[in-house]
């Protein structure tokens, strides 16, 4: 089946907050471009992603995984245009998903997360934490969707999504969608858009640390969330440098 | 140490302190009381120069600098503490991870070098054995979950490690138990009761003065110190009332 005919419009409720001016410096073949991944009954696997080019990237990944199988994705999207990870997911029974997703960055540019998590067997369980830290007129999106099939009871689904604006003009959208066809089922989400915490800052300074460390240290603190889930502390502190690395410009 | 002349400042474009003056030499002890928004908080954070708290007048020098045209971590730097009356929560950064940070930028920003991981714990296990605190409470987050006398205690083991030149201590005493106000004005008198050091002690009541002995006391009335005295002024304010002495 080709999907090449499938080109997205602002009326798709998972392209609404795309920047359609970028996508069309994309060849239309990159639409129909998926990364498919299966992990076998009982399999962990996890993976780390750093996005940070300077033109606009679409990456799309599908992911099947197996009965008790457990995979786990983290991302800093620090693309310097339109960058978009997308990522579908099947959970067979007692399978999981974890997601920890961070976008950051200034400029003009909209850095989004669209996640699609189908619990097609009962007992799966997934989690997704999305950190957005923007300033300048950047946008930082999380578009997560939980499909609880018919007959997956106890599935337990969570999503958190935390945006820290560091200026006025700076954006974060957070659309959870679910659909749930499963009467014993846990499904939580939050979302919460904020600021820099000044009396942090203050306090900070009044002990010594100059304003741009201060701002890297809270900044730190509030992303750190995202990775919490992942075991190995080097490619936890990889993630986060790349991430705090894009804080460089900041004003 | 610290001379104050004629300080104006306002909050929110309301005059806060009015012509206040004040010089503290090395080796002294002074206490400011005062009644409920005499100005008392605004001085501390005027001198510690939190934004929103503007200086219209007047001058601050400390140790032969203009205080007022340092930013607040370089006041810090060259030598000031503020002990805050609610020491701020900062959820997801250690309290060794932010006192580290904040030892080693003042280090740097006097020239020295840093100091090491070890050396680093050495000396905050000193310090919280002094305050008699925790050390596993260094580990958590800074002040998140503290109870009130614990966040207090926390600032003084800040302060040890810290160890400044010249303290200004906004109601330390506040929210302390008898024995924490004890393990608190204990862990002032060794930390600061030096002949080269200052200490401005901000307090409602005479009781941390039990512990902290202070050489001068000053009455803050709307904005300016409007009477001063020995020791002995504390407990005559404790009996009658600010408005009775400072009438």
């Amino acid at each position: 089946m080709s999907e090449l005919a499938a080109l997205p419009t602002w009326r798709d409720e998972e392209w609404r907050y795309a920047d359609f001016t970028a996508l069309e410096a994309l060849a239309p073949e990159e639409f129909g471009k998926w990364k498919e991944i299966g992990l076998a009954p009982g399999e962990t696997r996890a993976k780390c992603l750093v996005l940070d080019g300077s033109g606009p990237e679409l990456h799309r990944v599908r992911l099947t995984v197996g009965e008790g199988a457990r995979a786990e994705l983290f991302a800093v999207n620090a693309g310097g245009d339109y960058t978009r990870l997308e990522v579908e997911v099947r959970l067979a029974k007692g399978a999981h998903f974890q997601f920890g997703g961070v976008t950051i960055g200034g400029g003009e540019a909209t850095r989004e997360f669209v996640t699609r998590t189908v619990h097609a067997e009962p007992e799966a369980t997934s989690d997704q934490v999305v950190r957005a830290v923007h300033w300048g007129t950047a946008t930082g999106n999380f578009l997560g969707r939980i499909d609880v099939a018919r007959g997956a009871q106890q599935t337990d689904a969570a999503q958190d999504f935390k945006g820290l604006l560091l200026e006025r003009g700076a954006s974060a959208n957070a659309k959870p969608e679910l659909e749930i066809f499963a009467d014993d089922v846990k499904c939580a989400h939050g979302a919460a858009i904020g600021q820099m915490d000044e009396m942090a800052r203050y306090y900070m300074a009044a002990r010594g640390i100059p304003p741009e460390v201060a701002r890297k240290l809270l900044v730190r603190a509030f992303i750190a969330d995202a990775f919490v889930a992942l075991e190995d502390e080097a490619e936890q502190e990889k993630l986060l440098s790349a991430a705090l690395d894009a804080l460089g410009d900041v004003a | 140490m610290l001379q104050i002349n004629n300080l104006h400042a306002t909050v929110g474009g309301t005059p806060i302190l009015n012509g206040l003056s004040l010089a503290v030499n090395a080796g002294e002890v002074h206490a400011i009381m005062g009644p409920n928004g005499a100005g008392k908080s605004t001085l501390a954070y005027v001198l510690g120069g939190r934004p929103g708290y503007e200086v219209t007048g007047g001058s601050v020098n400390f140790e032969g600098q203009d205080l007022l045209a340092l930013e607040p971590h370089e006041r810090a730097a060259a030598g000031l503490f503020l002990g805050f009356q609610y020491p701020v929560e900062i959820p997801g950064v250690s309290n060794v991870q932010f006192l580290r940070e904040a030892l080693n930028a003042q280090r740097k920003a006097r020239g020295e070098e840093p100091l090491s991981g070890g050396d680093f714990l050495k000396l905050a296990r000193e310090k919280a054995g002094l305050l008699r605190l925790d050390m596993e409470m260094l580990k958590r987050p800074v002040n998140v979950g503290f109870s009130g006398g614990e966040k207090k205690r926390a600032e003084m083991v800040q302060m040890g490690i810290l160890d400044p030149q010249f303290t200004v201590l906004d109601e330390t005493d506040s929210g302390l138990d008898i024995d924490a106000l004890r393990i608190v004005g204990e862990g002032i008198n060794t930390i600061m009761r030096r002949p080269d050091k200052g200490v401005l002690l901000i307090t409602h009541y005479q009781r941390l003065l039990d512990y902290v002995r202070p050489d001068f006391v000053h009455v803050l009335s709307k904005g300016r110190i409007v009477k001063s005295g020995g020791p002995e002024l504390a407990l005559q304010l404790e009996e009658q009332g600010y408005e009775a002495v400072a009438a």
